[in-house]
């Protein structure tokens, strides 16, 4: 390695273009599997149900056809019922789950509090030990009667103990004390320095925190399907497993869709496509808040 | 201010915790969580008779270290090449292309699976079949499964993992690079030198947190790919699938308690273990 003369180092050697090569082979290859299957699944909703009946899925439309779509537009009733309650969920949970949690936090950060340590510890205990699925259910469902409302659709999935943790470290970090202190001097109370200072300090985690919460209440499918039985109060994803589950789509959808002649593949397809729309199209204006949410927990948990 | 959470957390994680008796009972819908009577170990000794005892453990750890496994390697490669690339919007275009798949449910992905294995209709079969090869029956061939559902898991992940192993990188101070490059190093030895070696730490305490969280499968992504498909039961039949199944589907309270609070006891071991490594290995890192 060791070479008298400098001036024999290659200086091409360091920019290694074969290796530069590789490098952008393999992060096309990666970034194209990631991405593969949302277009065949777009292709699938716009090929008519017959293209695909007798060639099967394909990277490109084959046979191009709004068929499967205009099909879910005729009855409309369900999806839009859908759509309301993953978004009433959604919002509700979010900003409850972000206020509830960031008080707590801010309890948790503030040093001048006693059995701070074990207060983290009761919360952070209930992701070690479990009582498992059946008191879980049964508490629920029987004891609390919570099932068919909307308050189990919010209240189940509603905190993540690590995201409290990471926004206690954020205040921590962000919210100098002094400051706090002088605004204790001038007469404010707690709840309004959480308020006035605390929150206001704290945006870029309420950010990062708050896109997470949204995407695990728009994604939950799974309370739901434990709690509730009723039409009304089917979210998006549930619908959608709903959907694809079932081999009669008729027995899915409420009572409209019962036609035999229905586009049955292409249906769940262009259903697919609906549900996750949304999600796909808003994701690279909030891909940066996850991005900075997963390193403000990666410094410290 | 600390009121709403705790009431929260008494409700539904402790008072259900409380709930784990419901393992020594017969549960009856009249005498409700505290109120059946008492059979002592007869559910576990149903469960353990079962035959799913071992097979569930066997899969729910096979599955979650190749998960852990892939997933490491997977994302410490993605970052590494991320970080080799100089072009912005390539590097931007990328980051988000392998972010995608962490946005979408578990359902939607079931969806895509579908799209591709599928005997009929499935990508993989049309392929196959351009080149005259046999249709393969993924949906009622087990062993597929060992090699679909880490695949999956990694495609899922590896967006939030490259981040995660690419902000350590970032952190490198950039002048050991500069020295290396004065000693001549090729691109290639600056990486297994360097990157690597530093990367070491990060890597090791999040595979220790991983390790914690190995009895809980990913319920979300074998309920939704394999459902109830008897014929993949054997291969793909984890702690948290048996627990559902034995509750929603035979509503067999018995049983469900019981793969319930074998899997918490199981779980708490393993994190005080894992926590313990943590300890050992760097006191700030620990959970507790």
């Amino acid at each position: 390695m060791i070479t008298i003369d400098s001036n024999s180092v290659n200086p091409k050697l360091n920019s290694a273009p074969l290796f530069t090569a590789i490098a952008y082979t393999i992060v096309g290859l990666i970034a194209l599997i990631c991405v593969l299957p949302f277009i065949v699944l777009v292709s699938g909703a716009f090929s008519s149900e017959s293209a695909i009946l007798q060639e099967g899925y394909w990277f490109w439309p084959r046979d191009f056809s709004l068929e499967a779509f205009s099909y879910i537009f005729r009855y409309p009733a369900d999806l839009l019922n859908g759509y309301k309650v993953s978004i009433i969920v959604t919002v509700v949970g979010t900003v409850l789950s972000l206020f509830i949690s960031m008080m707590a936090a801010y309890v948790l950060s503030r040093k001048d509090l006693k059995h701070r340590n074990a207060l983290s510890f009761f919360l952070f205990f209930t992701t070690l030990f479990n009582g498992g699925l059946a008191p879980y259910y049964i508490w629920i469902s029987r004891n609390l009667d919570l099932t068919n409302t909307y308050a189990v659709l919010i209240l189940a999935p509603m905190f993540n103990v690590m995201y409290i943790l990471i926004l206690r470290s954020f205040i921590r970090g962000s919210v100098p004390e002094p400051l706090l202190e002088s605004a204790k001097i001038d007469g404010a109370g707690d709840f309004r320095i959480f308020l006035k200072i605390v929150l206001p300090l704290t945006k870029p985690a309420l950010a990062s925190i708050g896109v997470f919460t949204a995407l695990a209440y728009w994604n939950d499918w799974w309370t739901a399907m434990m709690f509730t039985n009723k039409d009304h109060l089917i979210p998006l994803q549930y619908l959608l497993y709903k959907m694809l589950s079932s081999i009669n789509l008729s027995a899915a959808m409420s009572q409209h869709v019962s036609n035999l002649d229905m586009p049955k593949e292409t249906f769940k397809l262009a259903m697919t496509v609906i549900a996750t729309g949304p999600i796909v199209l808003i994701f690279p204006f909030v891909q940066k808040y996850f991005v900075s949410g997963i390193t403000i927990g990666a410094v410290k948990g | 201010m600390f009121v709403p959470i705790a009431v929260y957390f008494i409700i539904f994680a402790y008072i259900p915790m409380a709930g784990i008796v419901m393992a020594f009972q017969s549960y009856t819908v009249k005498g409700g969580i505290f109120g059946s009577p008492w059979v002592g170990l007869d559910n576990f000794s149903y469960f353990f008779q079962s035959g799913k005892a071992w097979l569930v453990t066997r899969n729910t750890i096979i599955y979650n270290l190749a998960f852990l496994t892939c997933y490491t390697v997977f994302s410490i490669l993605a970052a590494v090449v991320i970080s080799e690339i100089r072009q912005k919007w390539f590097k931007k275009l990328s980051q988000t292309l392998m972010f995608l798949p962490y946005f979408i449910s578990w359902v939607t992905v079931s969806a895509f699976v579908y799209n591709f294995l599928n005997y009929e209709y499935g990508i993989v079969n049309r392929i196959f079949a351009s080149f005259h090869l046999e249709a393969i029956d993924i949906y009622s061939t087990t062993w597929y499964w060992y090699l679909i559902l880490p695949f999956l898991y990694v495609w899922k992940w590896v967006g939030y993992g490259s981040v995660l192993y690419l902000a350590a990188i970032v952190g490198i101070d950039q002048e050991i690079y500069e020295a290396a490059t004065i000693d001549g190093a090729t691109k290639f030895q600056k990486i297994t030198k360097i990157t690597l070696p530093l990367l070491k730490p990060t890597m090791i305490i999040l595979l220790l947190l991983g390790l914690g969280r190995i009895m809980r499968g990913e319920f979300d992504m074998f309920y939704q790919l394999i459902g109830n498909n008897g014929l993949l039961m054997d291969a793909t039949d984890i702690i948290d699938t048996l627990a559902f199944r034995s509750l929603m589907g035979t509503a067999d309270f018995g049983m469900a308690s019981s793969v319930g609070f074998y899997q918490s006891v199981l779980t708490l071991i393993i994190i005080l273990g894992a926590n313990w490594m943590v300890r050992r290995y760097d006191k700030d890192q620990a959970l507790f």
